[in-house]
């Protein structure tokens, strides 16, 4: 009954004030705050090392904060740890199966261990592995299962026992980008279906995407919190890029009429101006040198990102160069398997 | 091809009309604690069974001593024997040595479930850490006790006979042991982080305590530095038992049995059979006590 009324009087699934945690030397996150709905997506963007993994290991009570406090379904995670780990389900970056065992096996000692109730643990593993497409590889061993699969199948076990808080750490590391939209559709699925808060960590930008809302977070700081389509907005500017005869008469030109600072890049010139469309027919009327082609694009998450941060999210990248030639060498593997 | 398979499953997903079935976790309790506790436990024999080439694998030292080890020396041992054959004579101590190894092996399964996340799974499960070491050291104990039951379908191949009392006499010291070694691995264990140092540490501990528990020599008439060393030795504890056991069954010379089997002694004492196995069921708590409390600090 109690559940319920937590559910419709709106309590937040997640509140967080002033978490700060230290390892020795390194302040890892520095008194963040922030608070995330019932029923919402919820994303954490940062490059590696930005703190995202200390914070839902804070949350996921698995490290205790230095300082500040958090609740997790109305839970505090120091003071009340069984309870929030009875209402939560953890998704790793590293994977958690046990190889030796099949899927079914897998999700069976969960529910156990749990303490799922026993004629409930048959429908609801049906469930679950319906949802991501394995049921009918349930009873085949984990190890043999490719990156996809496994991930997939650690989602189910992390829903076996309904909770009420979902955390994702870097759900798709790793995975190819096929899977990682089938990820992708799963989650948002679930939401539809399950009245489950999700809150995930990303380093992939185009992820992000997906969340209700992100925070950006940087250097153990959250640097900005809203939607993603917010964000975008307050960064204010659209990006124009114009191919030209002469592009050193171009930004010359650029500079004296508009007072804008222009640069080539890729052979064209490109700009940044607040509302790039509107921008376009000034300049073809005020310009007075012949313009050959023209194009507007509104500003992504990884301009969102510059904006607060003044970097991109470089190491981020290096990260996905890794993992495109570790998802070479999963298929080739995987190649033989099935 | 992977790709299309991926895509296969997304078609195929989920029903969207289907009723979501919504469970409940409880709250902590002792009936909780004891499912979690028996997952555990079924978790290494479901292990176990799937690994067919570790039953061969530890089967095959014990039968190296036993038989080559054994007929080997025999001719060198005739003379102090009394009659009695050498691979007779190391029998008890081939039943203790199986378990032993089975149960290192089942221990070491905590580091390799550190390295391969599986920990994780279960270290944030609402349960409590010491129904995770329990389960995990009564599933050790429980294979062990497998194997065990393997070396004892070979005891008339080395002249102990199959009785009923003997079999189950041996099997309950062979758990009890398997119990208390796996107890003690779990206590290193949880202070490893990779597999190839646990197996170092144990080849390092497990092989001294062998040699000097008397499994393969009796346990009077040691030099005196010896002596000490074999009464501290935990493993003497239950070898001592088993063979005295065993020889109790056998029809055997009374100075054969007063030379290879006149049991272990303090000061000149003869310790009895089972304050020895209390002395095993004593040190197997204490280490699952120690294990539990470790594992309980870890993060």
């Amino acid at each position: 009954m109690d559940r319920y009324v937590e559910r419709n009087g709106n309590a937040p699934a997640i509140v967080v004030k002033g978490l700060d945690k230290r390892f020795g030397d390194v302040h890892a996150v520095r008194g963040v705050d922030f608070e995330v709905a019932v029923g919402e997506v919820f994303g954490f963007l940062g490059p590696n090392g930005a703190g995202k993994t200390t914070t839902i290991n804070m949350l996921c009570t698995l490290v205790n904060p230095t300082s500040g406090w958090a609740t997790v379904a109305g839970h505090d995670v120091v003071r009340e740890r069984d309870d929030v780990r009875r209402n939560i389900g953890l998704v790793f970056q590293d994977p958690t199966l046990d190889g030796y065992m099949t899927g079914a096996q897998n999700l069976r000692m969960h529910a156990e261990l749990y303490g799922v109730q026993r004629d409930l643990v048959e429908p609801r593993m049906q469930q679950v592995l319906k949802m991501v497409g394995l049921w009918e590889r349930k009873d085949t061993v984990a190890g043999t299962y490719s990156g996809g699969m496994r991930r997939r199948l650690e989602i189910a076990r992390g829903l076996m026992h309904s909770p009420r808080v979902l955390f994702l750490d870097e759900p798709t590391i790793g995975l190819d980008p096929q899977t990682r939209r089938s990820i992708w559709t799963y989650i948002r699925e679930l939401k539809e279906r399950e009245e489950i808060t999700i809150f995930m960590t990303t380093h992939y930008m185009d992820e992000a995407e997906w969340c209700d809302r992100i925070a950006i977070m940087d250097h153990g700081e959250i640097v900005a919190l809203d939607a993603p389509e917010t964000l975008k907005a307050q960064v204010g500017t659209d990006r124009v890029t114009i191919h030209t005869d002469n592009n050193e008469e171009a930004i010359a030109a650029l500079s004296e009429r508009f007072g804008i600072e222009a640069l080539v890049s890729g052979g064209a010139v490109t700009f940044a101006v607040p509302a790039g469309e509107k921008f376009v027919p000034r300049l073809f009327a005020e310009l007075e040198l012949p313009i050959r082609a023209v194009s507007v694009s509104r500003p992504t998450l990884d301009d969102v990102f510059m904006s607060y941060t003044g970097t991109t999210i470089r190491d981020a990248e290096e990260d996905q160069g890794v993992n495109r030639s570790r998802q070479m060498m999963r298929v080739m593997h995987g190649g033989g398997r099935r | 091809m992977s790709t299309t398979t991926e895509r296969a499953q997304i078609a195929t997903g989920p029903s969207p009309s289907a009723p979501v079935v919504r469970v409940h976790v409880p709250q902590r309790s002792f009936g909780s604690e004891l499912r979690a506790i028996r997952i555990v436990w079924r978790r290494e024999l479901i292990r176990y069974r799937a690994d067919r080439l570790r039953m061969v694998t530890t089967l095959v030292q014990p039968l190296l001593f036993l038989f080559v080890l054994g007929a080997g020396l025999q001719t060198l041992a005739r003379a102090g024997t009394h009659g009695v054959a050498l691979k007779t004579f190391i029998y008890p101590g081939i039943l203790c040595i199986s378990v032993m190894f089975t149960a290192m092996f089942s221990a070491a399964s905590i580091v390799w479930d550190r390295e391969f996340g599986f920990l994780r799974e279960m270290m944030v499960a609402p349960v409590r850490r010491s129904s995770i070491v329990i389960g995990k050291c009564l599933g050790g104990a429980t294979v062990a006790g497998f194997q065990g039951l393997m070396i004892i379908c070979l005891a008339g191949l080395v002249h102990v006979p199959y009785d009923p009392l003997l079999i189950i006499g041996i099997f309950s010291l062979q758990l009890l042991l398997a119990f208390s070694i796996t107890a003690f691995g779990v206590m290193i264990a949880v202070r490893i982080k990779q597999m190839q140092s646990f197996m170092g540490v144990m080849q390092m501990i497990i092989m001294p305590m062998f040699f000097i528990s008397g499994a393969l020599f009796p346990v009077v008439g040691l030099p005196a530095w010896l002596a000490v060393l074999n009464r501290l030795d935990p493993l003497t504890y239950a070898v001592d038992p088993m063979r005295r056991l065993v020889f109790s069954h056998l029809t055997i010379s009374p100075q054969a049995h007063q030379a290879l089997a006149s049991g272990v002694t303090w000061w000149g004492w003869r310790v009895p059979g089972l304050l020895e196995a209390g002395v095993i069921a004593a040190l197997g708590l204490v280490m699952l006590a120690i294990a539990i409390w470790e594992f309980s600090r870890t993060e």
